[in-house]
């Protein structure tokens, strides 16, 4: 059988899953705050575009944004299949789109920024 | 001399009969045991004083041999590692899951036979020697980075864990990716891209989803879960290099 | 003397049910199900900031109330338990061997919720929160 394709999804799994790990939850808490009504400074128009505008800041935004469009749809496929849905090539093109246009639409904003 | 505790144990068996059954069914039994005793004594103790016709697989009863893997009240355990104090009320022993039942506890292990040759589990020496050269030298350090796979008794409970091996039975599996693992690992081996053929592909080690039932099942504290995630980050940094590098190299 | 192997059947769709080992690798795994839906959140709001001041203040009204707050609350948890499950196992994908030893994986585990408390509170403090 033929060497796998997987790799590069499971990278990016990998590397989604770290940084996620490691910044969603207070990516979540800051949103958390807005909800309620306590905005952080960060989250107001003026700051927040002021960091997106700084190539520091896209980088960031393109990169946390990207890897974690990526980890969840390669995750989301294995689930799929742990869950009985097991049209594997159907799912995984369903999510792996997804999450590109996600990360091209994320790409295009930011370069209006 | 001391008086050995006896308990009387009720199990509830799986028995098939190929010759006679369409499928399955339970058959209960009430045998007389010591404390001490593992399943493996109770089975015993069925077969030669009350049913001759129970068949079960067993040989070392010292958790070495890997033959008498059994599901006990829905776990995959060594029915020699499995003592009946650990156990309250009636005890459910059914052949290992996701490999086919030959007759009542024996399980046609064929296909995981299969998949162990498959992943060449020997050594394929980096460079040949002749007994005159000598032996293949390896520092205590070499050894450490395969030694605890090499621990693998061959004794299925791993399959019978894994719900990727149950849903996909194409899957090479945790036992055997762990063997050809420990292999590559081995400094004195040079067959690792052999092996990779086998075992980079999408029914060897990108089937896992690192579930990690096999190593909480392992009776030897191999670890499988453990080496396929490794396996994983080795085939992720060889797919880089090939598809990346000019000429893909290795 | 005839064989006639018998195949039991596993429930595709149920087989996580039959034990609790699997429903916590399924609980692992469906976070990526809100860790998605905060990605997709992100990739709007990126798109709503480059859409201009109006465009972000009407993301952040909608972004305000009671379901919101659910929503977002419902994804810190389940980044959260993503989180430690993901720093747990780590250990086991990357040993690190130092000469005949291998690092115990505590300290790796340690060191990822070192950097886990850094992280967040480099963020925090960024962010204007602390």
């Amino acid at each position: 059988m033929a060497k796998s394709n997987k790799p590069i999804f499971w990278s990016l799994f990998a590397a989604g899953g770290t940084l996620a790990a490691f910044l969603a939850p207070v990516l979540a808490l800051l949103f958390l705050m807005l909800s309620l009504g306590h905005a952080p400074d960060l989250l107001s128009y003026a700051k927040l575009h002021a960091f997106a505008a700084h190539w520091f800041g896209k980088l960031f935004l393109i990169g946390v944004i990207t890897l974690f469009l990526w980890h969840a749809a390669h995750r989301l496929r294995v689930t799929c299949f742990d869950f009985g849905l097991r049209k594997d090539s159907v799912v995984a093109i369903v999510v792996y789109l997804v999450a590109g246009i996600g990360t091209i639409v994320t790409a295009l904003s930011l370069l209006r920024i | 001399m001391t008086q050995l505790k006896k308990r009387m144990v009720q199990l509830e068996v799986l028995r098939y009969d190929p010759e006679k059954d369409k499928e399955p069914r339970f058959q209960k039994y009430t045998v007389e045991c010591n404390e001490e005793w593992v399943v493996l004594d109770a089975l015993t103790a069925v077969k030669e004083t009350i049913d001759p016709t129970l068949n079960f697989r067993w040989s070392c009863h010292m958790a070495v041999c890997g033959s008498c893997g059994m599901m006990v009240n829905g776990e995959p355990k060594l029915s020699c590692h499995a003592f009946l104090r650990s156990y309250e009320g009636v005890i459910r022993v059914e052949p290992l899951a996701n490999f086919p039942i030959e007759r009542d506890l024996v399980t046609v292990a064929d296909d995981f036979i299969d998949k162990l040759k498959r992943v060449k589990p020997y050594l394929i020496p980096k460079e040949k020697k002749s007994i005159a050269e000598g032996e293949y030298k390896q520092t205590p350090a070499q050894l450490m980075k395969y030694r605890q796979f090499s621990m693998c008794i061959n004794c299925m409970l791993c399959y019978a864990a894994c719900p990727e091996y149950g849903l996909q039975p194409k899957f090479i599996g945790p036992a055997a990716i762990t063997l050809a693992h420990r292999y590559n690992q081995d400094s004195r081996d040079g067959g690792r891209d052999e092996r990779q053929e086998v075992i980079a592909t999408n029914e060897g080690v990108w089937e896992c989803s690192f579930v990690g039932a096999c190593s909480e099942v392992c009776p030897k504290a191999v670890d499988p879960a453990s080496a396929l995630q490794q396996v994983k980050v080795a085939s992720t940094i060889d797919w880089f290099k090939e598809h990346l590098l000019p000429g893909g190299a290795k | 003397m005839s064989r006639k192997p018998f195949v039991r059947e596993v429930s595709k769709t149920g087989w996580y049910l039959k034990h609790p080992r699997y429903m916590r690798y399924m609980s692992r795994e469906v976070t990526c199900i809100p860790i998605g839906a905060f990605a997709l959140l992100l990739v709007c709001a990126v798109e709503r900031l480059a859409q201009g001041q109006q465009a972000w203040d009407s993301f952040v009204a909608a972004l305000t109330g009671p379901w919101s707050f659910l929503g977002m609350a419902v994804i810190l948890a389940f980044s959260t338990y993503n989180a430690t499950n993901w720093f747990n196992v780590t250990p086991k994908a990357m040993p690190v061997q130092t000469g005949e030893d291998f690092l115990d994986g505590k300290y790796i585990v340690g060191a990822h919720y070192a950097v886990w408390a850094i992280a967040t509170l480099v963020v925090l403090f960024f962010a204007g929160v602390l």
